[in-house]
């Protein structure tokens, strides 16, 4: 009895959690990287239901059956406590399954390596992803690069082949790969746009990257222009202080005309991002923010701006100004020297 | 002269000086009860001096179920203040208030309450299930409770006087770092922690030689109930990695305190060391409060299915492999750091690898019960709903283990559902039927079924409604630690989970109901035989509560579940005719009183106070050295008073017999 009532209201509990919709972003990515992502997250749960729905079966069935007020219908053999037979496959059924997801592990950790550059196949897998086929074949294929510099509790983006500078929001042509370089000007945060892929931590003095890809427009109200529910939220996905949860942008993947209008547009600002600007930006920690810092553009970047706000990090002995490239953060370098 | 020490400390917001009032009205009144009913003499003679594993034990569990409450506070309060600032509203905590109580609910729930009560279990029951007087060191055990205690105590100190740290429970730097977090909330944490650390690997050293030593005769290794194999392994666990937290803590404190750079973002110091090292140490720590439980279900499944454990050696092997692959999967907790595909991989497997014999487990527990004959009881109750909650844990957590799989549900509610789903699913509940389970062993009556039943329900189906959702939001993009959030899509899923932390709520309000309720009918659910449940390991044999000597002869082990096998061959020892001195260890005072001095110790350092500081240290030291001069340290327990201790229980059970 108590049994059956625990799987009706199980039943019951799931059903109120289907029934208030809302859009589980991560199996509906509007990004090739997160389409992956979420995929290896369906087919590692399919592989893992083989060994844990007959557990949870099991435990129902066991108790039920072997109940002590069943004692006429059930077998008792109360000194029987080893089988081979039971040994062996016990343990080779989760070695098995084990094995298998290692192999797909292992491939995808290569694949989806948050540090490769996109290959063909995936911009090409993102092209024809995308609804609108008219806007996808316009698509440049050449990457760009965005630079993300978390500060205290707004980030602030870099266009370095473009020299300008936003805050708080981004925008890239859709089905074009982008590349991300990533810092912090403070506390470890976490660059992070669900609906388009995996996330990658940003640490002082540490240059992290990330190659995304959108394989829509995620223009939503049909309007030209930037509408409040228009763009990819994105976040910061690691705690870092009382503003933490102001630390939301929009990332909008729009058509190539577009993005040169809105390139136009961030040059007409006339401002400029320099070090003393960045300090400007920061807030006190008890200035606590109840609103994200508004959308900011900067026609002009300090040249190597990014490299600057790093080297503010770099210990001086390492402190060298060539040293511009970057690699993998090393999981326990002792210094935050960062190398190839 | 106070160092950082003002009127201000006193914290402003409201809703804090309400619970300061409370905390000081509720102890003045115990304090006056205690005074009025001159039951002082009691406390210290009986319980704050006592080196009995048992009493120790109680005292453990006892503050662990305190801390839960406060623990649970800061539950329901951040799920309030997730449901009140929908559509990004402010809520009704400013934001530090908010990060305080999530990082306060994480720090307690471990430290103070899974930890407390694995500890205090591990007390009560590995000398009776070994045929054991005591530990190994009764006295070093007492002075590992008060160094527990008076953590918790520091813990509690925060709210009234000061803060505490606002940087989530494993206070990353530079988050923790003197730039950013100037307060002396991180160091209230820092204090309390190592502190109680250090009780802890003292705890660890304390086990692991009372198991290695001091066995019943006859008791091989292999012939050991379940939870002490897990609490040998869990020892080793500790005394392997606390030291690193201890390290760590102490690179973090001298940053702080003394300007120096392990840590911060400049001059050479490196945030991600920190990350490495708390690692190093925090994976180990999620076995070390798992395996104890995983025990205690073990001893469960076996004697409420009235059948040998299926699979011992696999069990103790799948134990050991455990404890092993938990010092080499600590990377897992950052793979969004940007190590490279081939280090993550590496722990990504390794990591998939303990579903292996964690899985293991789980079959030989499902198979201890096949062909059994089970008696639905509470603890039993508890081990289902383990069973069940545990798998679906598992298997979220391997999908974590998946570094492009984690890449997107990292640090988001999906993580946060994962791992209470594992450890309330076993710790948690492990705990709530071990206790159950040895609660006659530890004051002479059963626990109240009913409301025990009660309890369940409301908690299993409240940990489904509170949990659930939070996978949902997880994938549906919701990120940890948001104090406020604008999207409508969430709203329901946050709404649910509050509901589920009510039904939670009311669980609890159950447990507090059958303490009161079993307190009160302690004459009627006596257990005068020693062995209510028809037990099969050593503890079952004396009687319950057990006496404080354990055992008036010490017990023979003839293999596993040596008492159960000696019931069945009709082999159970005839009552003794006669009894023998026994050598016991005195009450000590040390323990409380260094204890004392460590928390002046933590609180001066804390805010600053040098001179009080210093003198709290030298104080600890000084007594260590005094009380290691005493050479009053044991006594004999005469064979009359034995004799008489003994007489009196089997005159009781014998007319309990003609009642019955």
């Amino acid at each position: 009895m108590r049994q059956t009532f625990f799987t009706l209201l199980s039943l019951c509990a799931m059903a109120v959690l289907s029934g208030c919709g809302g859009d589980m972003v991560l199996f509906n990515s509007k990004g090739q990287i997160g389409v992956e992502q979420g995929n290896l997250i369906l087919i590692a749960t399919a592989l893992m239901l083989i060994v844990v729905i007959p557990a949870i079966f099991m435990t129902f069935w066991f108790v039920w059956k072997y109940r002590e007020s069943n004692k006429d219908n059930a077998e008792y053999l109360p000194d029987w406590s080893h089988s081979t037979k039971i040994e062996i496959v016990v343990w080779a059924v989760p070695i098995a399954i084990i094995c298998v997801l290692a192999v797909i592990t292992y491939k995808a950790s290569h694949s989806l390596d948050p540090y490769k550059p996109l290959t063909d196949e995936k911009i090409a897998s993102s092209i024809k992803a995308n609804p609108n086929q008219a806007v996808a074949q316009q698509a440049k294929q050449e990457p760009i690069t965005i630079q993300v510099i978390a500060e205290q509790w707004k980030w602030v983006f870099v266009y370095p082949e473009l020299n300008i500078a936003t805050i708080n929001q981004i925008v890239f042509p859709v089905n074009t790969p982008v590349k991300f370089e990533i810092t912090s000007n403070a506390t470890m945060n976490s660059f992070f746009i669900p609906e388009l892929g995996g996330q990658i931590y940003a640490m002082a003095g540490m240059r992290t990257k990330l190659h995304l890809i959108a394989d829509e427009l995620s223009d939503k109200d049909g309007q030209p222009g930037f509408g409040p529910n228009d763009g990819y939220r994105g976040i910061s996905a690691n705690y870092s202080g009382y503003g933490f949860a102001q630390m939301r942008f929009r990332a909008h993947a729009v058509t190539n005309e577009e993005y040169a209008a809105w390139v136009d547009q961030v040059r007409a600002s006339g401002k400029t991002l320099d070090m003393a600007t960045l300090r400007s930006l920061r807030d006190e920690p008890k200035n606590r923010p109840t609103k994200p810092h508004p959308v900011t553009y900067f026609s002009s970047v300090e040249p190597g701006f990014f490299q600057s706000v790093m080297d503010q990090y770099m210990p001086t002995a390492h402190g060298s100004k060539a040293n511009h490239q970057s690699g993998h953060a090393a999981t326990s370098s002792h210094t935050p020297v960062v190398e190839e | 002269m106070l160092g950082k020490l003002t009127l201000e400390a006193i914290p402003s917001d409201p809703i804090v000086q309400v619970t300061i009032a409370g905390m000081i009205l509720g102890g003045l009144l115990l304090f006056a009860a205690i005074t009025y009913f001159k039951k002082w003499n009691y406390l210290w003679t009986e319980w704050f001096t006592t080196v009995d594993h048992k009493k120790i034990g109680i005292m453990y569990i006892l503050v662990s179920v305190i801390m839960m409450l406060r623990g649970f506070a800061d539950a329901i309060m951040m799920r309030l203040q997730q449901a009140a600032a929908v559509g990004g509203g402010e809520g009704y905590l400013h934001p530090e208030h908010y990060d305080q109580i999530f990082t306060a609910h994480g720090v307690i729930m471990i430290f103070f309450v899974a930890m407390g009560l694995v500890v205090g279990l591990m007390n009560v029951v590995v000398p009776l299930q070994i045929g054991a007087r005591d530990v190994a060191f009764p006295l070093l055990n007492s002075v590992s409770f008060w160094m527990f205690g008076i953590s918790a105590a520091l813990v509690m100190m925060s709210l009234v006087l000061g803060e505490f740290g606002s940087t989530g429970w494993l206070a990353y730097p530079p988050q923790s770092g003197i730039q950013y977090s100037p307060g002396v909330g991180v160091d209230y944490y820092i204090w309390a922690l190592q502190i109680s650390g250090l009780g802890t690997l003292l705890t660890g050293v304390n086990f692991f030689v009372t198991i290695i030593k001091m066995r019943a005769p006859g008791m091989k290794l292999m012939d050991m109930p379940i939870f002490c194999w897990t609490t040998l392994v869990t020892v080793i666990l500790i005394i392997a990695v606390f030291p690193i937290l201890t390290g760590t803590l102490a690179m973090l404190t001298v940053d702080r305190y003394l300007g120096m750079h392990f840590f911060t973002n400049d001059a050479g110091g490196s945030p991600m060391l920190y990350v490495n090292l708390i690692w190093t140490w925090g994976h180990p720590e999620v076995y070390i409060l798992a395996l104890p439980a995983f025990g205690a279900f073990s001893e469960i499944v076996a004697t409420y299915s009235r059948k040998y454990l299926f699979g011992y050696k696999a069990m103790v092997y799948a134990t050991i492999a455990i404890g092993f692959l938990s010092y080499v999967v600590w990377v897992h907790h950052f793979f969004t750091m940007g190590a490279g595909a081939n280090v993550n991989a590496f722990f990504g497997l390794m990591t998939m690898i303990i579903a292996i014999p964690t899985g293991v487990k789980i079959f030989s527990w499902l198979f201890t019960m096949y062909k059994g004959r089970i008696h639905i009881t509470v603890p039993m109750l508890w081990t289902m709903s383990f069973l069940v909650t545990f798998s679906i844990g598992g298997m979220t957590g391997v999908l974590l283990a998946i570094p492009p799989a984690d890449f997107v549900v990292h640090n988001s509610l999906f993580l946060v559902a994962h791992f209470h789903n594992v450890i309330i699913g076993s710790v948690v509940f492990g705990m709530f039927a071990a206790i159950t389970y040895w609660f006659p062993k530890m004051f002479g009556f059963t626990l109240n079924e009913a409301w025990g039943q009660a309890a369940f329900w409301l908690w299993t189906f409240g940990f489904y409604f509170a949990f659930m959702p939070l996978y949902v939001l997880g994938f549906m993009g919701m990120t940890r630690r948001l104090n406020t959030f604008d999207n409508p899509e969430w709203d329901p899923y946050v709404y649910i989970a509050l509901f589920g932390a009510v039904l939670i709520a009311l669980g609890i309000l159950c447990q507090l109901i059958m303490a009161v309720v079993s307190i009160r009918d302690r004459k009627k659910n006596i257990d005068m035989t020693g062995d209510p449940w028809n037990g099969r390991t050593l503890e079952w044999s004396t009687s319950s509560p057990a006496p404080f000597y354990n055992f008036a002869h010490l017990p023979q082990s003839h293999g596993v579940d040596t008492f159960w096998l000696a019931k069945q061959d009709g082999k159970l020892p005839p009552r003794p005719t006669h009894y023998e001195d026994i050598h016991m260890p005195t009450n000590r005072a040390a323990g409380v009183v260094m204890g004392g001095f460590l928390f002046v110790f933590g609180f001066a350092m804390t805010w600053h106070i040098w001179w009080l500081a210093i003198g709290a240290l030298a104080a600890t030291i000084i007594t260590l050295i005094v009380s290691s001069f005493t050479k009053k340290v044991d006594y004999y327990v005469p064979a009359a008073e034995v004799e008489r201790i003994e007489n009196e229980r089997y005159m009781k059970m014998a007319q309990v017999q003609e009642r019955g």
